[in-house]
């Protein structure tokens, strides 16, 4: 991995402030929700993305990407958060980018590594069955069929729920019990699916934030062995590992959408007269505020500090990251519920933009994990 | 991560601590056996005046001082290392000292030279305990309020007045105080004195707290004299260094839920006792994610701390992490106390055992962390001040 300086995170931070600011303000966001934008993002944005080399922070160089780490992705994540733009960077760039790493045991996958370096490529995973995530609790099955019958082929059948970018994605990542049971880690197969593949019905889901996610049916759907990424039945670890990363940046992202909401209160209390005094002159609005500050600047650390041990691949990360996506989700209630709060009656129209970091807020403590999970987690990893 | 000169120095701290920190000073403290200095020193185990003389030797008590103030002149990196590896080894702190705390780094900015080589190295040794002589009746968290009077007599000032709430006063050397030296104005009429607690007009009366512990004092003063040389900064300049000085408190104070529960257990083993859950998952969902959260917070607190310590952003920091950290101590012993049940409610006697006795003391103590060195109220206050920029 290439280690950046300090000098070249602040430049990193500041192109990427720069291009979410002009080139992805929050009214994008706003216009792709009222178009019911058929793609859910901005293929143009998403290609400028790439351009700037975002799609290629966690790639290696040898199969073209930038090799950055998670620290830089991170930085990028949360400069997007700032105006709530939407782009694959989650499912694709983080996501697709790292598990195919890890579970790409022959090098048959990794010209995929290159297009999604090159932005030329759009995954997908389906993780989630239910309303709760619960990646080790996996229904849908892949049943190799009997010997003879057809040849040793997999029958897919099942549900995924909430799959991020589902209805766009060129490649399907599906997580499928192919042994064990219920709640075995043990067990569990990835397999890689063209969306186009028989007996796979996509539906994509309009959500409270404006962002698209997807719910998909797999009916008999018949996979080869040469479909599955890494090894049978043993998906899981790897799996773990992908979504600590994506929780870790995912909360980097909420750090910037809360830090947004956050100043954007603060100035109201500055600008906002009654009683003929500004309204953040009150104490009662104060101490609220400086709470607020405390607990943002507490998440930020447990997020920086979990992003720091992904580089140097700690023991610690998982424990991290945990850490990191209950404190970004706590902490983005608390700001998103105070930001409507402190904004009065106009927080409460969809003219103001607030209101927008409120939706993004709930979606975003829900994926992967929300904080009752994320706590356990945490307990269990401590040994308690 | 350490670069090549820091890994080496890491390496020979390490080497000298093994080599040098005697054995018992390598295991939890009791309160008692704390080591505070001063004029008539007292050491409850001998280990600790042999582990004080040799830090003292080394500049360690103060690691990051100057070594003509006898510190030790290590740079931030450094003192971090030393910091760390102290912690690696459980050594005890070798001098508990308000000198160090609080006095030391406004000496450091913004006394004379000559203050500074009379007063920093003795503090480095430990030879002056100091208390600090801030809040009055009146005076609270309006500080600038204070009465005690230095009246201008020539050659020295004569100060008549009280203070409230001056730690350990009755076992103090000298003080640290703030005085009125002009009573036309309120925050410009400040001045900042040292001097001699034995000083002929020096009373202290000790108060006993909720939590049976009498470290607190009234402090009265009738025409104490006090050399005019004894005046730290410009006549009716106190204030600035007030405030200074209550950074570096409200930092120290932060800083007693990791340093302070003296020998208790850790917080987890703790409540796996009561809820006689000695490994495994404890099955009290509701403690679990009660304890859960509180560690989570304590993790995110410390990564905060060492984070604001690298980035210097000075005072309105100090209150976050003052604000923050007490906070989180009373949340720590609330949950404790919750999980002791009826064990932790003894006052003493032979019925309850020590840690539980010292449990329900420790957490009627905490309650006073969120007053002692600005309330939690006045840390917010000065956050949306000073970091938020919210108007008056």
């Amino acid at each position: 991995m290439t280690q950046l300086s300090n000098e070249d995170i602040d430049l990193l931070r500041d192109s990427a402030r720069r291009f979410f600011s002009e080139q992805m303000p929050v009214s994008a966001m706003r216009k792709i929700r009222d178009d019911k934008h058929e793609q859910g993002f901005d293929p143009e944005m998403w290609r400028g993305m790439s351009g700037m080399g975002w799609s290629a922070i966690l790639i290696p160089e040898e199969n073209g990407g930038l090799d950055l780490g998670h620290h830089s992705m991170g930085i990028v994540l949360e400069e997007s958060g700032r105006t709530l733009a939407a782009s694959p960077l989650m499912s694709t760039a983080v996501l697709g980018a790292t598990l195919i790493q890890s579970l790409n045991g022959s090098t048959q996958k990794a010209p995929y590594l290159e297009s999604i370096a090159a932005g030329d490529l759009v995954v997908a995973l389906a993780v989630d069955e239910n309303r709760r995530h619960r990646p080790h609790d996996i229904r849908t099955t892949g049943i190799q069929s009997a010997a003879g019958q057809n040849s040793d082929a997999f029958v897919l059948n099942g549900r995924k729920t909430f799959v991020l970018d589902g209805h766009v994605a060129d490649r399907l990542l599906v997580l499928a019990r192919t042994a064990g049971t219920d709640d075995d880690e043990l067990g569990l197969t990835l397999f890689d699916i063209d969306p186009k593949r028989e007996g796979v019905t996509i539906t994509r889901t309009h959500m409270v934030d404006g962002r698209n996610a997807a719910n998909i049916t797999f009916t008999d759907v018949v996979c080869q062995p040469t479909d599955i990424l890494g090894k049978k039945d043993h998906a899981f670890a790897s799996i773990e590992r992908s979504l600590d990363t994506a929780r870790v940046c995912l909360a980097a992202e909420m750090l910037g959408a809360m830090s947004e909401a956050f100043e954007r209160t603060m100035d109201y209390l500055r600008l906002r007269t009654q009683f003929d005094v500004p309204i953040g002159s009150f104490q009662a609005l104060k101490h609220r505020a400086a709470v607020m500050f405390c607990e943002i600047e507490l998440t930020r650390s447990a997020i920086y500090c979990a992003l720091t041990s992904m580089d140097d691949g700690s023991d610690t990360s998982p424990k991290l990251a945990s850490l990191a996506k209950a404190k970004a989700s706590s902490t983005f209630e608390l700001v998103s519920n105070e930001a409507v709060q402190m904004h009065g009656g106009i927080g409460m129209t969809d003219d103001e933009e607030i209101g927008l970091f409120l939706k993004r807020a709930r979606v975003a403590q829900q994926t992967f994990g929300d904080v009752d999970f994320h706590r356990d987690r945490y307990a269990r990893l401590c040994g308690f | 991560m350490d670069n090549d000169e820091e890994k080496l120095f890491r390496v020979e701290t390490r080497t000298w601590l093994e080599e040098n920190c005697p054995a018992s000073m390598r295991t939890p403290m009791p309160e008692e056996e704390r080591v505070w200095g001063g004029r008539n020193p007292e050491f409850k185990n001998p280990e600790a005046k042999i582990w004080l003389e040799r830090m003292v030797q080394r500049g360690w008590t103060v690691p990051s001082w100057p070594k003509k103030y006898g510190g030790g002149g290590l740079d931030q990196a450094e003192a971090r290392i030393v910091d760390e590896e102290m912690r690696r080894l459980n050594c005890r702190a070798p001098l508990f000292s308000f000198g160090i705390w609080m006095l030391g780094p406004v000496l450091l900015e913004l006394a004379s030279e000559a203050q500074r080589l009379e007063y920093l190295p003795r503090i480095a040794r430990g030879e002056i305990r100091w208390c600090q002589g801030y809040s009055e009746p009146g005076a609270g968290s309006d500080l600038a309020a204070l009465q005690t009077k230095a009246e201008d007599r020539g050659d020295h000032y004569l100060v008549n007045g009280q203070k409230i709430w001056t730690s350990y006063a009755n076992q103090a050397d000298w003080i640290f105080c703030l005085v009125r030296t002009e009573t036309s104005l309120k925050h410009g009429g400040i001045s900042f004195l040292l001097f001699d607690m034995s000083s002929p007009g020096v009373e202290t009366r000790p108060i006993k707290l909720i939590s049976g512990s009498s470290v607190f004092c009234e402090t009265f003063f009738t025409d104490v004299e006090v050399p005019k040389g004894n005046l730290v900064g410009e006549v009716n300049g106190g204030w600035q260094i007030a405030k200074a000085l209550l950074s570096h408190e409200r930092q120290a104070i932060s800083q007693m839920g990791a340093r302070g529960a003296g020998r208790l257990p850790s917080t987890e083993d703790m409540v796996r006792g009561y809820l006689d859950t000695p490994t495994g998952e404890i099955q009290d969902r509701e403690k679990r994610a009660a304890l859960a959260s509180l560690l989570m917070d304590d993790e995110a607190f410390a990564y905060t701390c060492s984070r604001t310590a690298a980035e210097k952003n000075g005072a309105a920091l100090a209150s976050m992490l003052k604000y923050y950290g007490t906070e989180q101590n009373k949340r720590k012993f609330e949950l404790l106390m919750k999980c002791a049940g009826t064990d932790g409610l003894g006052w003493e006697g032979e019925e309850f055992v020590d840690d539980d006795l010292e449990l329900c003391r420790h957490w009627l103590r905490s309650k006073g962390n969120s007053i002692e060195g600005g309330t939690s109220e006045v840390q917010l206050n000065v956050i949306a001040k000073r970091v938020l920029g919210l108007p008056d």
